[in-house]
């Protein structure tokens, strides 16, 4: 099954700040009216955010009050889908791919190097509580392999040793510069463009954009 | 070779800015009240002209799939739109390609296939991964609904249209077009079995069609430049430009858009920088994502890129991602992790599926080792055919053919397998 995961963890309590209820309000609008369970996916994506990347089953129990559902439709939803941890996670969440395209270009190297860089296996976290490894299924930054996926960011065109160096800058408390590790804007051909040459569609200066991660 | 003229995605690479100001720089959003104001038959119309076929994978006709919305819209039955953007076939990365450098020609043609199905309301089902793309896009609806080119007005055509962004959380079956629905529903993505086929009861139980990203980002140029255009490129019955992706042993994997019909050949040696080491050194591609069976490179000499030929090449074009595989490859290995993909990516509502995905994967990790009996292939084989076709989604049809495709063109490198072990075996017991 995809998600299979087990809930557990501490009976802490956990209610939405008023900040995130607002946007729970808000995306709950994004559905018709009586359809709030829509917003069950969106609703543990922030209740997440606000819980340091893990869900207790105070938050799916919270979630379930909010949304005005039982909570076993929460459970479901939790249990189902990997990206929800339902057990404490690191601070960092290092996930590599190792689906064919990337293992084609090393990433069975990237791994090793991660485990190396951060002394652990794949589904366990540091003990200074900073990282948690773990191997995903295909990204889809396929021609930008190997990839991994870092909490909501993408370094792609990995070596080991690039790979080594973001995770010591995250370790020194940086933010690395996420997208192509070997200079590339995107997905264009390294050794220079094979369409979109010639004028007015030829572009000689790369725009920067904010969501793409440089 | 596609000349720059006839590309639709001029801003694939994201050169140029993928915001408004950029997007209608590039040609978006030009008068497009008029092309809204033509209406839902004219629209359906010139996009079955062009030939359209769904750029997701199954390679439907677009146009035909729209003509199954009801003609009627039942006041207390809205129809909906459902973008597809839960990009997730291995070796595919195409629509985020859209998402983030192109996202102004997405929200375009949400709204005019919207009104060529009688929608007034999209939802962008994105996989949750893609955070940053999901970003992207939500500022360029913001973007468009502030120059009141979506909302209650849409581009002053009297057309209310919304759209809003529903994020995935980590799972390959939403791909399929019932699960995505049970997930915009807040439910677990197991496909729903048809019929009723979603054009009937979809999305809240209401008219709805499941389109992908690429599909829809292409119907704007396509009503701007007429249908005629369209269907002028490619090869007949494969219309078109097409989003491809090379990824894998090439010297310079990347994503390009071409004619349908292009040849492989060209395609990796004119884009991808050729094979690492030459055409010589190619063992195998997988041509249209970890879905469908690899072709030998005495296939890749000849064949063309499109729907029907791949088919005939038993193959498919699947998603257009190309994954090649040069001799250093183990390939017995390279499907063997696939085979743990689809084993870990079945939703366990069928059990052919459920046990089968397990079943196969633990059997290709045996002939990877040569750890088998030689009947045992055939074993293999006839566990494939038992979970093809006989589950509610594709997802066991998928997990069938890449193992298909590898015995029916590697069946001796397995049986080598087998034989070397035996022997080895023999060597230390003697």
């Amino acid at each position: 099954m995809s998600g299979g995961g087990v809930i557990g963890g501490d009976e802490a309590a956990f209610a939405f700040t008023a900040e995130n209820m607002e946007r729970a309000r808000a995306i709950i609008a994004n559905y018709p009216p009586g359809r709030q369970q829509s917003a069950v996916m969106p609703l543990l994506d922030l209740a997440q955010r606000q819980n340091g990347g893990w869900l207790p089953p105070a938050a799916l129990d919270h979630v379930a009050a909010v949304l005005d559902i039982p909570p076993i439709s929460v459970y479901e939803v939790a249990t189902f889908y990997t990206m929800y941890n339902l057990k404490p996670i690191g601070k960092h969440h290092v996930q590599v791919c190792t689906n064919l395209s990337c293992w084609l270009r090393g990433s069975d190297e990237i791994l090793a190097a991660c485990r190396d860089e951060l002394g652990i296996g794949v589904g366990e976290t540091t003990a200074d509580r900073l990282f948690t490894l773990s191997e995903v299924e295909c990204l889809c930054a396929c021609v930008n392999a190997p990839v991994v996926q870092i909490d909501d960011d993408y370094y792609e065109d990995l070596s080991p040793e690039t790979i080594e160096r973001v995770l010591r800058a995250l370790k020194a408390g940086e933010h690395p510069p996420a997208g192509s590790q070997i200079g590339r804007r995107s997905s264009e051909p390294v050794d220079g463009l094979t369409s979109l040459t010639s004028a007015p569609w030829a572009k000689t200066v790369p725009h920067r954009v904010s969501g793409g991660g440089h | 070779m596609l000349r720059d003229q006839d590309r639709i995605f001029t801003n694939v690479y994201g050169y140029d800015s993928p915001w408004l100001d950029g997007a209608q720089g590039r040609g978006d959003w030009d008068r497009t009240k008029d092309l809204v104001v033509r209406g839902r038959t004219w629209i359906v119309d010139e996009v079955r002209t062009s030939g359209l076929r769904g750029r997701g994978g199954a390679g439907f006709i677009t146009g035909i799939k729209w003509s199954f919305m009801p003609q009627e819209v039942h006041p207390q039955r809205p129809h909906y739109l459902v973008i597809n953007a839960d990009e997730g076939e291995p070796g595919t990365c195409k629509d985020r390609e859209i998402l983030r450098h192109e996202p102004h020609k997405l929200i375009e043609g949400c709204l005019l296939a919207g009104v060529g199905m009688g929608a007034h309301t999209a939802y962008v089902y994105i996989r949750g991964e893609f955070f940053r793309e999901a970003e992207a896009l939500q500022r360029a609806i913001d973007e468009a609904y502030a120059a009141g080119l979506i909302g209650a007005d849409a581009c002053r055509s009297g057309w209310r249209f919304d759209i809003f962004i529903h994020r995935g959380a980590g799972a390959y079956i939403c791909g399929e077009e019932t699960a995505l629905i049970e997930s915009i529903e807040g439910k677990k993505g197991q496909p729903r079995l048809k019929p009723p086929f979603p054009a009937n009861v979809g999305l809240f139980g209401c008219p709805t069609t499941v389109n992908n990203v690429e599909t829809i980002a292409v119907v704007p140029t396509i009503l701007r430049r007429g249908g005629e255009w369209f269907a002028s490129l490619g090869r007949p019955k494969n219309a078109g430009t097409k989003l491809f992706n090379i990824s894998g042993h090439v010297n310079n994997p990347c994503t390009v858009e071409e004619e349908l019909g292009i040849p492989l050949k060209d395609l990796i040696e004119r884009h991808a920088g050729g094979v690492r080491g030459g055409w010589n050194n190619l063992l195998a591609v997988i041509p249209g994502g970890s879905s469908v069976p690899l072709i030998p490179k005495s296939v890749c000499e000849t064949v063309r890129m499109d729907f029907d030929s791949l088919q005939s090449a038993k193959t498919a074009l699947g998603t257009a991602a190309v994954m090649v595989m040069d001799k250093s490859t183990d390939v017995v290995k390279a499907i063997a992790r696939l085979a743990k993909f689809y084993k870990h990516e079945s939703c366990g509502q069928c059990t052919p599926c459920r046990e089968g995905t397990g079943w196969m994967w633990r059997m290709m990790e045996r002939l990877v080792d040569g750890r088998a009996r030689v009947e045992e292939i055939d074993v293999l084989k006839q566990v494939t055919q038992q979970v093809e076709g006989h589950t509610i989604c594709a997802l066991g049809d998928a997990a069938a053919w890449p193992i298909q495709g590898l015995i029916n063109h590697f069946r001796p490198e397995l049986e080598r397998r087998i034989e070397e072990r035996r022997r080895a075996a023999e060597r230390e017991a003697a």
